[in-house]
């Protein structure tokens, strides 16, 4: 019966590219082999019909389909689609559907539309939610109503011009709100529990939010507070790094704040949070405005993994259920809020779908005397076949310690045993274990530290933003778990009493159906293990192997450039401490010490300078190069290289260098030290690029030559060399230590971090670069001051005469 | 020579800067030690003085010293003595008399080289302890006192080939000198002779005839010059510089093995454990346990700090062959030890210092060329353990390279050892990409660094042993780093007697060569 009144139908469908949206194409394909659909998805920048083709089609809910048409011979998939299926380009969140002509004109010619669209997303902005699950029915149903006014002639199954498409709305149980006991299949305005309020109104407040916190983003004291954190991310990584980044922590906070304003004002008026709220007040405006489009709404509860259709196990996306038992499989989630006793409303996918189609196959219910009024469907397991919190929870602990999670040192991660606390009380652990590495991490960030030290202050930040996502998942879900509300399933009853043997076998829409344990252990924890790339054996070290692989990569034969940064990266040195030997080297010993002191002295104030902008701390310091005579420095230089340089050198480092040019990249050196000072390392590279400091009749000036190389000019230097060279940077390797190289890390194709001080650290560690942990080599000298061996050898003269 | 019974006392173990007394099986055990220091000579300047006037088949030297002429002195680097030895060094003393007598004659065309070979360069503070202040100032600032520099494009001349088709290069300067005066310090009887000149101002081109596997192999031992193919080599070598190069004359000298004094700190370690007496009993406990609290960096400083109080015991000037061969004598005179019968185990602790690590660290690659190098090949006649035997060295065998000296070494440890420890295969494989690298080229001239092909070298000194012995065990070091080398690791002596026991069977015989200071035993 529901294949054959499908059968002839053309249908417009929204949401088609979320979970049950595609599920529903994918079974009025495969079921209903006369239907037609009209597709209505946001064109993106490639138009509608390419999104169509690769973010609905492609989906493996339409292998089955794809694999019946290959062995029944004759059309193929794709030809049957071009046949049956027409994209449309619109959006739900738009007045009119950002429908053309055509589009509507496309539209005109369905009987039936299914509206699936809406944010989900438990935690998205309150004017986005308002916009499409509030206004979207509403405006679906508007542009039904117009679609039928320029309908000139009758549809496939004779709907005369004039007449609006049967309008099939997906809402959600949840409507019902945070409530006890029974929540029957009746519209939102029918309870004695609705508050009802002028959605109108919520619609103009939702958008006057956002015009008032994005002001208030943009205003002094926030940029300034904004600012401030950039830098605490970044450290000192240029203008433009650090712009970019202000820039996107603007737009978090405005979004946080648009989050927050939803789920404030969905909890003032009884809703667990701005999606089952804006969903409620969707439906309410939608009986408001439909005019004479027939309606029905389909209420699910929360849609899980498929039973049977179109394969048991098929999901589409990460759902509610999912990070949150990977959380708890991984060892991240020791308490989720819930009663034990309480219900987990959840409903295969393809239980829904047979409900949408079963509501739309039978149309839209008229009274006695012709009159319509909208009528609701719950499809929902709680009420028939419910499943306890407290079964699903031993379910899912029983499944773990049988094939328990690895962790990234291939030990098997014990699942805790849940203890049933209250939300309130696991919030509370949650922040304040938050607090505690929130201190830490402070801590850290003022250390100055690196390499493996710095990876201890990464690995903190990404079990923060674990804490993270787990107490989201408690503040989002933890309504949900705690649920008691009993959704009602008594016109679902009748609608599957109704139905013959054939629709019953094919079209299975009964939660006593379901059995859980089966249901979880075979099907849901599967495919949840499949989604989130759970690690469900001890390989070998995974973490040595990726960066042995992305090691590989850099040293492929492919690369074309290398480039280095010098001090710590190659060298455990920096600026201040050549200055202090090749100033010491000829000074009496008093004068050394005093030199010494005085340099330690000025320590503080010289860090804090290098902290705000590096090649303002350059300038200022190599004044005091002022009046040294070239000849002498640069013999000294050579002195330096071995008892500084190559002293405190990193031998890995050097290694690398000699390797990329071995396999034949060109190795460029870009470093804010002094020419004269790297001069000595000229073998090493093919090119090197230094602060330059200028000299008059045998002395420098202490006055650079041009802007130092360092932060974005590093990149510069970079991109103007690759340019020259003929190089593409998507081909070059950039090895540096610090956030201030971000923009010449970013500019090629192959990063790496070597020894990272903490806030690279944590940036290379999310982007998966590879990180270098290299060292001094065991055995080095040990100077703690920087002091050059003194000479007593008279005038200078290079006896050799070549610098080689 | 001292026979193990129950009543020996614990023997000293040199175990890099630190020490270990282990107790040896009784009854199969046997120790050598080295002999008691030779006197010195009363009056070291005088005879000095006295060789440079009646050298051995040459004249005087005042009489070889003409106006004008170009003169150059070569002298020993910083790899001899071990350790360094206590001011005035005799080449100070010698070299101060040379150019007092070149002084008179009028010369002034005086050039004075380090003749390191392809050894590190050495530092103005090292060639002020060798040669004294007076020297260093008069010519170190006018250039004529240096570092000699094989990689030098414009510095070496070829002198032509020998019978063997050897190539010979040597340093321009002392080629074109109308006298060549070269200044030893034969610390052991490896050195001096025609390997002064032939291979200490010579480069990689002429080096490589010998510093091979092959020659090595075949010198046995390479301590012992006329069972040598590494000296025979050096020698036919000499043959084309006498025919082609400059006029030499030849200086070698000897020193006794008062290495750590008679008394002062270190003392207690020239003596036999059976007649140390309960205050060097307690010099030794504190000293061990003083060591053991150390930072190994502190307790590098202190050792390499040590300056030997060694004494002069010949000097003789003149014709190369003739004088080596004097020197020969007084060598063997102090250092020959007559030994009985081969051993099954051949055990010796390593000391903190080699001739490449003065000032410096003893990595990895330096420890097995202490060990199965020199102290291997410390023998006349044959080695000290049978063929197949096992040694058993002690040394704690740090994973650490000194950056500056030995950049090639860290590369060839991580490199070359981690793929093969076959001597030829490494040659064959490795050597002359090492060798002609530019980096370690450029690091060789201008920083302090031994030569890129250096530590191929220190693998082939070992070669004759790698192939001899059995198995070669490292008590109480790294690991990882006596893995690396191809070794196998022991905590204890025990446990390494217990790993011998498989190639050498349960109840083998056991020699300990108690050395430094230095021995070497005439095996009969």
């Amino acid at each position: 019966m529901i294949r054959e009144e499908l059968n002839q139908t053309r249908i417009a469908v929204t949401g088609s590219t979320g979970f049950l949206g595609t599920a529903l194409v994918e079974r009025l394909l495969r079921s209903a082999p006369g239907c037609e659909l009209v597709l209505l998805v946001r064109p993106g920048r490639r138009g509608a019909q390419h999104r169509v083709d690769r973010d609905i089609l492609r989906n493996d809910a339409f292998d089955r389909l794809r694999t019946e048409l290959e062995e029944a011979g004759g059309e193929t998939f794709d030809e049957m689609c071009a046949r049956r299926v027409f994209a449309v380009a619109g959006d739900v969140g738009t007045d009119g559907l950002g429908l053309d002509e055509e589009g509507l004109a496309l539209l005109a010619t369905c009987d039936l539309a299914i509206h699936s669209a809406a944010t989900v997303s438990f935690d998205s902005a309150l004017d986005d939610a308002v916009e499409v699950n509030l206004l979207g029915p509403t405006r679906v149903a508007r542009a039904l109503q117009a679609a039928a006014e320029i309908r000139t002639e009758a549809t496939r199954t004779g709907r005369p011009p004039g007449e609006p498409a049967h309008l099939v709305a997906v809402s959600t149980c949840y409507v019902a709100g945070s409530r006890r006991g029974r929540a029957p299949e009746e519209l939102v305005d029918e309870s004695p529990f609705f508050v009802d309020v002028d959605w109108r109104a919520e619609v103009d407040n939702a958008r006057r939010a956002r015009i008032h916190n994005e002001q208030e983003s943009r205003s002094p004291e926030r940029l300034q507070e904004l600012s401030k954190e950039a830098r605490r991310q970044l450290g000192a990584a240029g203008t433009p790094a650090l712009a970019e980044k202000l820039e996107q922590l603007r737009q978090r906070w405005v979004g946080e704040r648009m989050t927050n304003a939803g789920r404030a004002r969905a909890g003032s008026l009884g809703f667990p949070d701005a999606y089952a709220f804006t969903k409620a007040l969707g439906e309410r405006a939608l009986g408001e405005t439909r005019g004479d489009v027939p309606v029905s709404i389909v209420r699910p509860s929360i849609i899980e993994s498929a039973l049977a259709e179109p394969v048991p196990g098929w999901i589409r996306g990460f759902r509610m259920a999912e990070p949150v038992i990977a959380a708890y499989a991984r060892g991240l989630l020791v308490e989720f809020p819930g009663v034990p006793e309480g219900t987990v409303d959840v409903i295969p996918v393809d239980l829904v779908v047979a409900t949408i189609l079963a509501v739309a196959a039978r149309g839209p219910e008229f009274d006695d005397h012709g009159n319509h009024t909208p009528d609701v469907v719950q499809i929902a397991s709680g009420g028939a076949n419910p499943l306890k919190y407290g079964q699903l929870v031993d379910l899912v602990q029983a499944w773990f310690t049988e094939r328990p999670v690895y962790d990234e040192y291939n030990q098997p991660i014990s699942v805790p045993d849940w203890r049933f606390p209250g939300r309130g009380r696991v919030s509370k652990q949650l922040t304040r274990a938050r607090r505690a590495l929130d201190v830490g991490e402070r801590l850290l960030d003022t250390l100055p530290l690196r390499g493996t030290q710095a990876d201890i202050g990464a690995r903190l930040e990404e079990r923060k933003e674990q804490l993270e996502r787990a107490s989201g998942y408690v503040e989002l879900y933890g309504a949900y778990a705690e649920c008691e509300a009993i959704y009602q399933l008594d016109r679902l009853y009748r609608l599957w009493g109704s139905l013959d043997a054939d629709d019953r076998r094919d079209f299975l829409m009964d939660p006593v159906a379901v059995d859980w344990p089966t249901y979880i252990n075979e099907i849901q924890l599967p495919s949840t293990v499949k989604q989130a790339r759970l690690k469900m054996a001890p390989g070998r070290k995974v973490s040595v192997n990726r960066a042995d692989r992305i090691r590989k990569n850099v040293l492929s034969p492919d690369r074309q450039l290398a480039v280095f940064d010098l001090e710590n990266t190659l060298i455990a040195s920096n600026v201040v401490a050549s200055y202090a030997w090749l100033a010491t080297r000829r000074l009496d010993t008093p004068d050394r010490i005093r030199l010494a002191a005085q340099t330690i002295r000025e320590v503080p104030t010289l860090l804090s300078l290098d902290r705000a902008d590096r090649s303002d701390f350059l300038r200022y310091f190599y004044k005091r190069f002022d009046k040294a005579s070239v000849d002498r420095l640069d013999h000294d230089a050579m002195e330096m290289m071995s008892d500084l340089l190559i002293t405190k050198s990193f031998p890995d480092g050097i290694r690398r260098v000699r390797e990329h040019r071995r396999l034949g990249h060109r190795t460029l050196l870009i470093t804010g030290a002094l020419e004269l000072v790297v001069e000595p390392l000229r073998p090493l590279f093919d090119d090197i690029v230094a602060a330059e400091m200028t000299s008059v009749d045998g002395v420098y000036t202490g006055r650079l030559r041009g802007v130092p190389p360092t932060g974005e000019v590093r990149y510069q230097v970079m991109v103007d060399y690759a340019a020259e060279h003929d190089i593409d940077l998507r081909e070059a390797v950039a090895y540096a230590d610090s956030s201030s190289d971000l923009p010449m890390l970013e500019a090629v194709g192959f990063p790496v971090a070597v020894n990272a001080e903490t806030k690279l650290a944590s940036i290379a560690r999310k982007r998966g670069w590879l990180i270098e942990h290299w060292s001094k080599s065991a055995g080095a000298p040990n100077r703690v001051v920087p002091i050059g061996p003194r000479t007593h050898r008279g005038p200078v003269r290079n006896r050799r005469g070549s610098r080689a | 020579m001292l026979d193990v019974d129950k009543s020996t006392p614990p023997i000293l173990f040199h175990h890099g800067e630190q020490f270990r007394l282990e107790k040896l099986p009784a009854d199969r055990s046997r120790v050598i030690y080295p002999a008691e220091p030779l006197p010195g000579l009363p009056d070291p300047d005088e005879s000095i003085r006295q060789a440079l006037l009646n050298p051995i088949d040459d004249d005087p030297l005042p009489a070889l010293l003409t106006p004008g002429m170009k003169l150059t002195i070569a002298f020993d680097d910083i790899s001899l003595p071990l350790p360094s030895m206590r001011k005035p060094d005799i080449r100070q003393r010698i070299i101060e008399q040379v150019l007092d007598m070149a002084a008179a004659a009028g010369v002034d065309d005086v050039h004075l080289i380090a003749a390191l070979a392809l050894h590190r360069r050495m530092t103005e503070a090292e060639l002020r302890h060798a040669l004294g202040d007076r020297v260093y100032d008069a010519f170190a600032p006018h250039d004529a006192l240096y570092n000699h520099d094989a990689e030098d494009p414009d510095g070496m001349v070829e002198l032509g080939l020998t019978r063997h088709d050897e190539q010979v290069t040597m340093n321009k300067r002392a080629a074109e000198s109308d006298l060549l005066i070269y200044v030893n310090l034969n610390i052991v009887s490896m050195d001096g002779g025609w390997k002064s000149t032939a291979t200490g101002l010579s480069g990689y081109s002429g080096i490589r005839h010998h510093h091979n596997v092959k020659t090595m192999r075949e010198s046995k031992s390479f301590m012992d010059r006329h069972s040598s193919e590494l000296h025979h080599s050096n020698w036919r070598q000499g043959e084309v510089i006498k025919a082609h190069g400059p006029r030499i004359f030849q200086i070698e000298t000897t020193i006794n093995n008062n290495t750590f004094g008679y008394d002062g700190p270190l003392h207690v370690l020239q003596k036999r454990e059976w007649e140390w007496t309960a205050r060097d009993r307690a010099t030794f406990v504190g000293m061990q346990k003083g060591l053991d609290a150390m930072p190994s960096s502190a307790r590098r400083k202190i050792f390499q700090g040590w300056k030997a109080p060694y004494e002069l015991t010949s000097v003789q000037a003149g014709d190369v062959e003739k004088v080596h061969e004097t020197t020969l004598e007084h060598c063997f005179a102090q250092h020959l030890v007559p030994v009985e019968g081969q051993t099954d185990v051949l055990t010796f602790g390593l000391p903190y210092i080699c001739p490449y690590n003065v000032n410096s660290v003893m990595n990895p690659i330096l420890v097995m060329c202490l060990g199965l190098g020199y102290f291997f090949n410390m023998y006349r006649g044959k080695p000290l353990v049978r063929e197949g035997g096992v040694l058993i060295m002690s040394h704690p065998t740090p994973w650490e390279f000194h950056p500056v000296h030995h950049p090639s070494y860290i590369d060839f440890f991580e490199q070359v050892l981690s793929d093969t420890t076959d001597p030829i295969e490494i040659e064959q494989k490795y050597e002359k990409q090492w060798a002609e690298d530019e980096w370690y080229i450029h690091l060789y001239r201008n920083s302090y660094a031994y030569h890129g092909v250096h530590p191929f070298y220190m693998w082939y000194w070992g070669a004759h042993a790698l192939q001899y012995l059995g198995r070669v065990i490292i008590v109480g070091g790294d690991p990882r780093s006596v893995r690396r080398l191809g070794f196998t690791p022991a905590s204890t002596m025990q446990d390494a007697l217990e790993i011998a026991s498989d190639v050498v069977g349960p109840a083998p015989t056991i020699t300990h060569l108690h050395n430094p200071p230095i021995l070497m035993a005439d095996v009969t």
